[in-house]
């Protein structure tokens, strides 16, 4: 299956719930009017893309409309994908060719990061990178059983230590066996944190300083988690994380339900935050790399 | 964050209104576009604030405007009412059948804060003087027996497990081991489903069908947006949920996804999650999720200090 079949199977839920009611909508129109408008805008929200991003995208509409003089209601579709597209392009790919580079996943609380890293793991793996894991959720029940459960899925080593102890330090000791190993990629877990919690948030920002001082040359990708049934507090979290851990990119989890994870968009809009992978499910296989146009037209396609 | 209310919002667009008298209809109308914005904003389901909107219209077209108030503060007073309304009216405490053990299933979208809430409830129904029992019926989920072991023993309840067998057996096994050993309540922590996942929605309804719960909770994670809808819906029309436990409200979502829930389902959310640890349980307050929707620390006070 090509990489668009499979975006789209991923999405397919997804893309039937939205473009459905994208089509019902628009054939019910005989012109471009105001009013269409208003529907449209309405559906954007139902997709969780927000009041504002809703009136911006809109607003790229009608001028897209009356610059090219289009009249026929059903031309929106496309228009509507291409300005989405627009909006979420640059940025997808993840930089990891130095050797170690370093990839910090962190997020809210239950979003998929610990799923996310497994599926990461063999992701690299299978395009022959060797990958070493760091148990730096050191915090929540089990969560180094269950990174220790992916790290054996996806064929790699993990370093782990207690319950309880320092995620900095963790972080450390992953590095100095990445280098002692020759591994070429570090993924480092981290505890589920809200991002209103400062001396959680600081933590962060401590982890990063051991990265920086430990691989001051490497590629380094700090991945924000994002589930895609989060509603518009997906705003605010990016914003935070971008504020104390600097980060370089997003992973929407969750597109394998009905969510529509619209949230992204205005995550781009007010902090012009690339999403790199999206996650389609439990399964090793469920990451796909992001690619604008794909899910552009994944959600919109007819 | 830099934060506008709706209350700020109302009063600037009934600056140029000076008469106090009855809210007129296009009073109104101005004031219910506010209302349903701040709605959306705080992730309240598009048709759901719709929907209010329209009943709180009704109510407010012809209201006298008190003498201490604005029209736009009139206007949230009301708006207000009606979502505490709206939100409350059912019983927190859970439904004790009135022989054999209260059984609890807690089930949910993935990550939702399941098996941290089986273990805050469990410790919560210990304090008041219960014999709760813990069981593990999340077979999918790396590490999840673990997880429910390790939180069970922090919050001193015992955890009923059969590592990866089949949850509708463990369900009915552990039923019988609390008969035998006396516990009251057994809380059955299931594995995280999508509500369009048909066989493990059907795996849950046999689960009801083996033990015939007294609840069946739905857990939510407060941060949801629009599509709480959806998923409330269908699993409250599968299951037939009996409640709600709204999770992860010690952020700064706005929480809007709690009026979609109740309005779908129309079943009372019992307890809120405030925290990671196992005493952040409480029981949930209706008021204090309006004034959090409308984005308002205290209605109240805001009212009286006007
Ligand atoms: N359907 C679906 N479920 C997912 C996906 N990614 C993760 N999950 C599930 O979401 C739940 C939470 O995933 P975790 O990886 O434990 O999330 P986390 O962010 O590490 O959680 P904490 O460490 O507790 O903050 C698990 O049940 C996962 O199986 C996805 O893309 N689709
Ligand atoms: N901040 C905060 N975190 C919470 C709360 N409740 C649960 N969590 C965290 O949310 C994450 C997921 O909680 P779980 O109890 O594992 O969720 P679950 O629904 O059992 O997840 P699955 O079994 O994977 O579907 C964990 O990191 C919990 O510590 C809460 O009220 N506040
Ligand atoms: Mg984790
Ligand atoms: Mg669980």
């Amino acid at each position: 299956m090509g990489l668009f079949a499979k975006i789209k199977a991923g999405l397919k839920k997804t893309r039937e719930e939205m473009s459905n009611s994208v089509h019902r909508m628009l054939h019910s129109f005989t012109k471009i009017d105001e009013e269409l408008f208003e529907e449209l805008e309405e559906l954007l929200v139902m997709g969780d893309v927000g009041i504002s991003t809703s009136e911006h995208i809109c607003d790229e509409l009608r001028r897209k409309v009356k610059e090219r003089g289009i009249k026929d209601p059903n031309a929106i579709f496309d228009l509507l994908q291409e300005t989405v597209s627009e909006m979420l392009s640059g940025g997808e790919e993840l930089k990891v060719s130095t050797k170690p580079s370093i990839i910090l996943v962190i997020g809210v609380n239950g979003v998929g990061k610990t799923t996310t890293i497994g599926k990461m793991a063999a992701y690299l793996q299978n395009q022959g990178k060797k990958v070493i894991l760091g148990a730096a959720d050191t915090f929540r029940a089990a969560a180094i059983e269950q990174l220790q459960v992916w790290a054996d899925r996806a064929k790699c080593d993990l370093i782990k230590q207690s319950e309880g102890s320092d995620p900095a330090a963790v972080v450390f000791d992953t590095i100095s066996a990445a280098k002692a190993r020759g591994d070429d990629v570090v993924i480092c877990d981290t505890a589920g944190r809200l991002h209103t919690k400062k001396n959680l948030m600081d933590e962060l920002a401590k982890i990063n300083r051991v990265i920086d001082r430990e691989l001051p040359d490497a590629d380094k990708e700090v991945l924000l988690v994002l589930d895609a049934t989060t509603g518009q507090n997906g705003v605010n979290q990016a914003r935070e994380f971008k504020n104390s851990a600097g980060i370089t990119g997003i992973v929407l989890t969750k597109l394998d339900g009905t969510a529509k994870g619209g949230v992204v968009l205005a995550v781009r809009e007010a902090l012009d935050i690339p999403v790199k992978f999206i996650g389609v499910g439990e399964q090793l296989d469920d990451l796909q790399p992001f690619n604008a146009d794909d899910f552009a037209k994944a959600l919109f396609d007819r | 964050m830099a934060f506008e209310s709706l209350s700020d919002k109302l009063s600037a667009a009934f600056k140029r209104l000076k008469s106090k008298g009855k809210l007129t209809e296009d009073d109104v109308k101005t004031a219910m576009r506010e209302v349903r914005l701040a709605l959306l904003e705080a992730d309240v389901n598009y048709k759901v604030a719709k929907e209010f909107t329209k009943k709180i219209s009704d109510r407010a077209i012809g209201s006298e405007v008190m003498e201490s108030l604005t029209p736009g503060q009139m206007v949230v007073k009301i708006v207000n009412e009606e979502l505490t309304e709206l939100m409350g009216g059912g019983e927190a405490r859970l439904k004790m059948p009135s022989s054999g053990p209260c059984i609890v299933m807690l089930c949910g979208l993935q990550g939702a804060g399941k098996t941290t809430h089986a273990a805050k409830l469990g410790r919560l129904l210990k304090k008041q003087g219960h014999r709760p029992m813990l069981v593990a019926c999340d077979v999918y989920r790396p590490a999840a027996v673990k997880q429910l072991q390790i939180i069970g023993e922090q919050a001193g309840v015992p955890v009923f497990e059969e590592g990866q067998g089949n949850p509708i057996q463990i369900s009915k096994d552990a039923v019988r081991h609390a008969r035998d050993y006396g516990n009251d309540i057994v809380l059955i922590d299931t594995a995280g489903r999508l509500q369009i996942d048909d066989k493990l929605m059907d795996e849950l309804k046999n689960i009801k069908e083996a033990v015939q719960p007294s609840e069946i909770l739905l857990v939510v994670d407060s941060m949801t947006g629009q599509e709480a809808v959806n998923v409330s819906k269908i699993f409250d029309e599968k299951l037939e949920i009996t409640g709600v436990i709204l999770t992860k409200l010690d952020g700064d979502t706005r929480g809007g996804a709690a009026l979609s829930v109740k309005a779908v389902t129309g079943k009372p959310i019992k307890y809120a999650g405030i925290g990671e640890k196992l005493d952040d349980i409480e029981v949930f307050h209706p008021d204090r999720m309006a004034s959090r929707i409308l984005g308002m620390g205290d209605v109240l006070t805001l009212i009286e200090d006007a």
